[in-house]
This record gives structure tokens, C-alpha cells and sequence, in this order.
């Protein structure tokens, strides 16, 4: 099962390498990991993707929540979440295929942040799967350069994760 | 004040009694400091992987934090399996490294290696103290994390321009992190029905490990088990957790544990386990121990240790002494007790696996068994020594022949499985208790892998007893190959072994070689009486094809036992 765990953590130099290093030590796979500072610039937050089974996703939080500078985790995929990640991608965008990129581009509620004369980079933002599926649209050879984000995921209504 | 003062000052706050350490360029403002003072004492060790090992000694048997203090680079590299040691058996230490002055960091310099990295999995936490203003702070969080919840090391690594730096001291009383709060009371809820299981199991059984040991628990573990009249089996972290000579106690369970022990532990109906965590050593197979169903209680203080091999019906996070009064409480509080009936048939059929005296071995009046050697240590110690050991052979045959009587007694690497701690841990425990007898079990692989400590022992005047089980093999690497890989013995006779009684003599101790049965009493009671305060390294020439039994094949279940 995918899981989507949110960790709260103190913002300290050496943390994020405590935790992927939890995770290569134990054998946990990670899909992807984002992090940054808070509005307060003491706590970071964490969004870690990663798949195992319920006995191995329990191992997981609580082998997080036992290293010392974690403040709080949070398995997002307990309850009602939003996740959201951001993608550029940059394509070929020459002769026929320019009108037609602009036209995926739209349909995906893409945004082009870029133009030269033979390429767009579009920005789009989304689940994870509709991201994947924006790339699957495309013809491989047009896709010139992509970069992730990894996703990032908040619960939904009251489900409030703070210190 | 300078850091390096503060880092004296800081200990001297704790209570430290002692630093076990070893100089160099990162440290000296330290040990400049160290001279100056005489609150605490430091040892001088030979190698810094024996600091480590020294200071965690000191904290098992004391129960108090150990310090150890060594320099960056290789300083801080070897003492890693140190660390790593503590870190397996959840031992409180704090060691301060050095490390190249803070503009240095990162340029490659003079024996800079990156401490707070190589050491962070085998540490419970680490720092890297940038600012002088932070050292007080960071040392009093390092004695907190360590100490507190499940213990473990912690590192502090120290820029040596840190420890000449200049800020006021002030040692904060106490601290408070919003990140880390353990949790010690345990769940109302869970004890009621932890309660109500116990009372209705028919098979009971209680499994203790080292969390019983490091959370002060034997008093309740024995308060407990007489209440109720159950079984009851220790861990090899666990000995001394229960009496070992009284009826109720099965003996150690696991991979060398006695047959009544591993039987009652996979055929009980309602198990409870305090401050243990299923290892590999100890069910083995997780499979096959799940074949039969059972019930189970676990308490433990930290979360990540329960459901993670075995799941558990019962889990009671909190620290064990405080969730077993509690239990204690409730049980003598209601008037309902154990089906009597139920536990006399168990008792029978426990009684009956116990009559198989898996622990009988073939006596010799020509060659020494190592089991008498440790039988024999009973006897002339009384069951009142304080026995270190290292890992081996000698090892279990210490844990099955030597009965412990109480707790903090029985130090050894039990989860990193460390050859080479003997000895150092032997200085650790004398030096917090000059007046026990101090005895270190070892093999001649072990002792060879920290034998430069003898130098230390002479230097504080250790009265060490060192009891060599010496059979010229590594015996439980010759011991597998026998079993498992037909009697192909790659690499496990040890050749050309030094005369150890030059050896003991060399450094300045008394050094004797037993080679028959009839004088290993006699040995034994001259080491502990005309020797009494001299170390004494006795090599006992021991039977080199005498196997550990019963044993569990790797990978095998509880009731799949090899024994004699």
C-alpha cells in the first residue's frame, strides 16, 4: 500500500539525513521525500511517499517518531488528505507539435512559464497519478526535460498537524 | 569561562565519577582542563574502542551514565564498535569527541573524519556543537537523552576551537524538549486487560530481557512470578532479571537457552513479555513460532520494540518497573487468582522437559570441560561475582552454568555480539565496585582482540580475574562449521597463540596455566585469595571439541532444539 507520512521535525542541520538514513538502514523504500521550513523557522516539514505493508508502515512511524529531533508524524493516508506535487517539464514545441503542446498544456490546467522558438517548459501541478498521466499523454520524444517535486500532502478540513 | 572548562564543569555537574578516554590534538584544551581538577577521575585506556567499552560496563553495572572521552579522526573512528555496542544493548553513555576546529571542518584536515555521520545509526542521538554558548546545554541534553526512555549512547562532537572559545557558564537545572517526551506511565486500559489475561491463562509463561535489567525491574519481575506461581525465563540481556537458583525459573530461553525454557515458551497460552523484544537469538523463526497460538502481553518503553518480529495482543508502552507495580496492585487488590488446576498440569508438563537436564554434559577426569571451569567459578565466588565476558563459546557456557542472583551482575555484548569487550568491561565494573570480584570469562580469540588493556589494569591496579576457557579454536565458528558445514574448519584453529602467562607476566600480573582437572580449584582459589589483589590471568586448557548445547540452528523454531 502507498502511504503518504507527513513528519513535523526541528529544523536543525544533519536531520533530513536522519531520516533517509533511517530509511536505506532498514530497508524502508521511499518514493520521494519534500521538505522545507515552516512559517516557523524552527520546525521543518517533511512529506515522505514510501509503500510497505500495515506492519511495515507501523515500523516506519514509529521508527520516526523515536529519533529525537522528529516532533510529530502523521500517516496522511489514515484519513481525508489533499496531496499535491509540482512538475516542469520542458518539450519540443517546433512546426505542428507547437499548437498541439499548448493544447495538452491546457487541458492538464498547465501553465507555460517558458517559451523559445523549438520549446515550452510547462509548469502543472497535481496528484501524483494525474502528473503521470500529463507525461503518458506526451509523445516520449518531445519530452525534453522533466524535474518533481515530490509530493507534498496536508490533511483535509480540521485535521491540523502542528506543534 | 573557556569551552574546555565548561566541558569539565559540565561533568562535574552530572555526578560523573569517571571519564575513560585517551588523548590528542582535538581534545587537549580538555584534558588541560582535566588536569587542573580532581572531581572526577580519568582512565587511561591503550585503545579507544576499550573507553567506550569501560564506560558502558561502568553504566550496567552501576545503572549511572558512562563517560568517555576520545579525540576526532581515528579517535572517534575506533571507538565506533563501542558505540555500536551500547547502541545494541540500549546502554546509556555519553562520548565526547574531538573534531578539527570549526573553519577546518569539510577541508579534508588532519584527522577530521565526519563523526556526527559515521556514528548516527549506531547512536541514539549525536551532536555537533558549532557555538560555545551551546555546549552547556548539549552535554545536559546528551546525559537526558541518554538516560532517559530507552537508553543509548550519545556523541558530542567537539570543534577543538569550541573548547577554547569564552562564554558564561551556566549548567541548566533541567531540560525540556518538545520533540522528545517518553512515556512511562503505561495505558490504564491495557493493564486492566494485561490483568485479566494473566488470571485467565492456563499456560502462562514470562519472558524478561534486558529492558528488566536496565529499568530496575527484577524486584517486580520476582514479586510478580511468586504472586502468581508462573514460569519464568530470562534473555541472555535479561540474567539476574529472576534468581536463577529458584524452582519457578526455567533458566535462559533462546538460541542456547535451556529446553524447559524454549518448550514452555512456544506451548504457553498466555505469554507476557517485560522489556524484551523477540530477537532472532531468542524465538528464532518468527514462523515457526507462530504456528502455536498464543496470547501476548508486551511491555516495553519504547514503542518500535513491540510488534515488530511478533505481534502482540496486549502492547503496554511505559517503563516496566512502574507498569509492573501497577499490575501487582490490581492483581492483589481483586480476590480472583490463577486456575490452580490448570497450573499444576502445566507445572507437570514443564517439570517433565525440565527432567531431560539439557544442561548435562560428559565429565572428564583427564581433559577440563569448560563447563566445569564455570561451575567451579560458582562455587568459589560464591554466585556473588561480578562476571563480564566476551562473545563465544564461553560466553554461553558463562550464561548457562554461572546462576545469577541478581541484577547488573551478568555484562556482556549481548545484541552487537562484540569480541573484545571482556576485558575492558571488566575494568569498568572494578573500578565502580573496587571492592567485588571482578571476573572476565573469555576466549583466547576475545581476549586477543583487546588484550593491550592488561597495561591499564596494571596502571589502576585492577584485581581482574581473567578465566581463559582456551581450546585453540574459535569455538563457535568451529562449533557451526562442525554442524553445518561438514567439519570443514576454515580458518577457526588458532595457531601459534602467545604463552599467556608471559604475556600476564610481561604486564606486571600473575599468570597461570591449567591443564588438568583436579587443579582448576585450586587455581580458582588462589586467584581469589593469596591473589586476591593482583589481576590474574588464568588459562585454562580446556577440551577444544566441546560443543554449546542445546542448540537452535539459525532459522529453526523454539521446539526444533539440537541437544546433546
Amino acid at each position: 500500500m502507498r502511504h503518504i507520512i507527513s513528519l513535523l521535525m526541528e529544523n536543525e542541520s544533519g536531520a533530513l539525513s536522519r531520516v533517509a538514513g533511517l530509511f536505506s538502514a532498514r530497508g524502508y523504500n521511499i518514493e520521494s521525500l519534500s521538505v522545507a521550513p515552516t512559517e516557523d523557522p524552527t520546525l521543518s516539514r517533511m512529506t515522505i511517499v514510501t509503500r510497505g505493508s500495515d506492519d511495515v508502515i507501523e515500523q516506519i512511524t514509529k521508527q520516526l517518531n523515536k529519533l529525537i529531533d522528529v516532533v510529530k508524524v502523521q500517516d496522511l493516508t489514515e484519513g481525508g488528505h489533499i496531496e499535491r506535487e509540482l512538475m516542469l517539464v520542458k518539450v519540443r514545441a517546433s512546426g505542428e507539435h507547437r499548437e498541439e503542446m499548448k493544447r495538452m498544456s491546457d487541458i492538464f490546467r498547465g501553465r507555460i512559464i517558458d517559451v523559445t522558438d523549438k520549446t515550452y517548459t510547462i509548469e502543472l501541478t497535481g496528484t501524483v497519478s494525474k502528473l503521470n498521466a500529463f507525461l503518458g499523454a506526451l509523445e516520449s520524444d518531445a519530452i525534453l526535460e522533466v524535474v518533481r517535486t515530490g509530493a507534498s500532502g496536508i490533511g483535509r478540513g480540521d485535521r491540523i498537524m502542528r506543534v | 569561562m573557556t569551552g574546555a572548562e565548561i566541558v569539565v564543569r559540565c561533568l562535574q555537574a552530572e555526578g560523573v565519577a569517571y571519564v575513560f578516554g585517551y588523548p590528542g590534538g582535538a581534545v587537549l584544551n580538555i584534558y588541560d582542563e582535566i588536569y587542573k581538577q580532581d572531581q572526577f577521575k580519568h582512565v587511561l585506556v591503550r585503545h579507544e574502542q576499550a573507553a567506550v567499552h569501560a564506560a558502558d560496563a561502568y553504566a550496567r553495572a552501576t545503572g549511572r551514565v558512562g563517560v568517555a572521552l576520545v579525540t576526532s579522526g581515528p579517535g572517534a573512528t575506533n571507538a565506533i564498535t563501542g558505540i555500536a555496542t551500547a547502541y545494541m544493548d540500549s546502554i546509556p553513555l555519553v562520548v565526547l569527541t574531538g573534531q578539527v576546529p570549526t573553519a577546518a571542518i569539510g577541508m579534508d584536515a588532519f584527522q577530521e573524519v565526519d563523526t556526527v555521520g559515521i556514528s548516527r545509526p549506531c547512536v541514539k542521538h549525536n551532536f555537533l556543537v558549532k557555538d560555545v554558548r551551546e555546549l552547556a546545554s548539549t552535554i545536559k541534553k546528551a546525559f537526558y537523552i541518554a538516560a532517559t526512555g530507552r537508553p543509548g549512547p550519545v556523541v558530542v562532537d567537539i570543534p577543538k576551537d569550541v573548547t577554547q572559545q569564552s562564554c558564561p557558564f551556566e549548567y541548566p537545572a533541567e531540560i525540556r524538549m518538545r520533540s522528545y517526551n517518553p512515556t512511562y506511565r503505561g495505558h490504564a486500559g491495557q493493564i486492566r486487560r494485561a490483568v485479566q489475561m494473566l488470571l485467565e491463562a492456563k499456560r502462562p509463561m514470562i519472558y524478561t530481557g534486558g529492558g528488566v535489567i536496565l529499568g530496575d525491574a527484577a524486584e517486580q519481575v520476582t514479586e510478580l512470578t511468586r504472586l502468581l506461581g508462573f514460569p519464568v525465563t530470562n534473555t541472555l540481556m535479561g540474567l539476574g532479571g529472576y534468581p536463577a537458583p529458584d524452582p519457578l525459573f526455567l533458566g535462559m530461553l533462546g538460541m542456547h537457552g535451556t529446553f524447559e525454557a524454549n518448550m514452555a515458551m512456544q506451548h504457553c497460552d498466555v505469554l507476557l513479555a517485560v522489556g524484551a523484544r523477540f530477537d532472532d537469538r531468542v524465538i528464532g523463526n518468527p514462523k515457526h513460532f507462530a504456528k502455536e497460538a498464543r496470547r501476548i502481553i508486551h511491555i516495553d518503553v519504547d514503542p518500535s520494540s513491540i510488534s515488530k518480529r511478533v505481534k502482540v495482543d496486549v502492547p503496554i508502552v511505559g517503563d516496566v518497573a512502574q507498569v509492573l507495580d501497577e499490575i501487582i496492585r490490581q492483581i492483589k487488590a481483586g480476590s480472583e487468582r490463577p486456575d490452580q488446576a490448570a497450573l499444576k498440569a502445566w507445572w507437570a508438563q514443564i517439570e517433565l522437559w525440565r527432567s531431560q537436564d539439557c544442561l548435562k554434559y560428559e565429565r572428564s577426569e583427564t581433559v577440563i570441560k569448560p563447563q566445569y571451569v564455570i561451575e567451579k567459578l560458582y562455587e568459589v565466588t560464591g554466585g556473588d561475582a561480578y562476571v563480564t565476558s566476551d562473545v563465544g563459546q564461553h560466553q554461553m557456557w558463562a550464561a548457562q552454568y554461572y546462576p545469577f542472583n541478581k541484577p547488573r551482575r551478568w555484562i556482556n555484548s549481548g545484541g552487537l555480539g562484540t569480541m573484545g569487550v571482556g576485558l575492558p568491561y571488566a575494568m569498568g565494573v572494578q573500578l565502580a565496585f573496587p571492592e567485588a570480584k571482578v571476573v572476565c570469562v573469555t576466549g583466547e580469540g576475545s581476549i586477543q582482540m583487546n588484550i593491550q588493556e592488561l597495561s591499564t589494569c596494571m596502571q589502576e591496579k585492577l584485581p581482574i580475574k581473567i578465566v581463559l576457557l582456551n581450546n585453540r579454536y574459535l569455538g563457535m565458528v568451529r562449533q557451526w562449521q562442525e554442524f553445518f558445514y561438514e567439519e570443514r574448519y576454515a580458518e577457526s584453529y588458532v595457531d601459534a597463540l602467545p604463552d599467556f602467562v608471559k604475556l600476564a607476566e610481561a604486564y606486571g600480573h600473575v599468570g597461570m596455566t591449567i591443564e588438568r582437572p583436579q587443579d582448576v580449584e585450586p587455581a580458582l582459589r588462589d586467584a581469589f585469595g593469596k591473589y586476591k589483589d593482583r589481576l590474574v590471568f588464568m588459562n585454562f586448557v580446556t577440551d577444544p571439541h566441546e560443543n554449546v548445547y542445546p542448540m537452535i540452528p539459525a532459522g529453526k523454531g523454539l521446539s526444533e532444539m539440537i541437544l546433546v
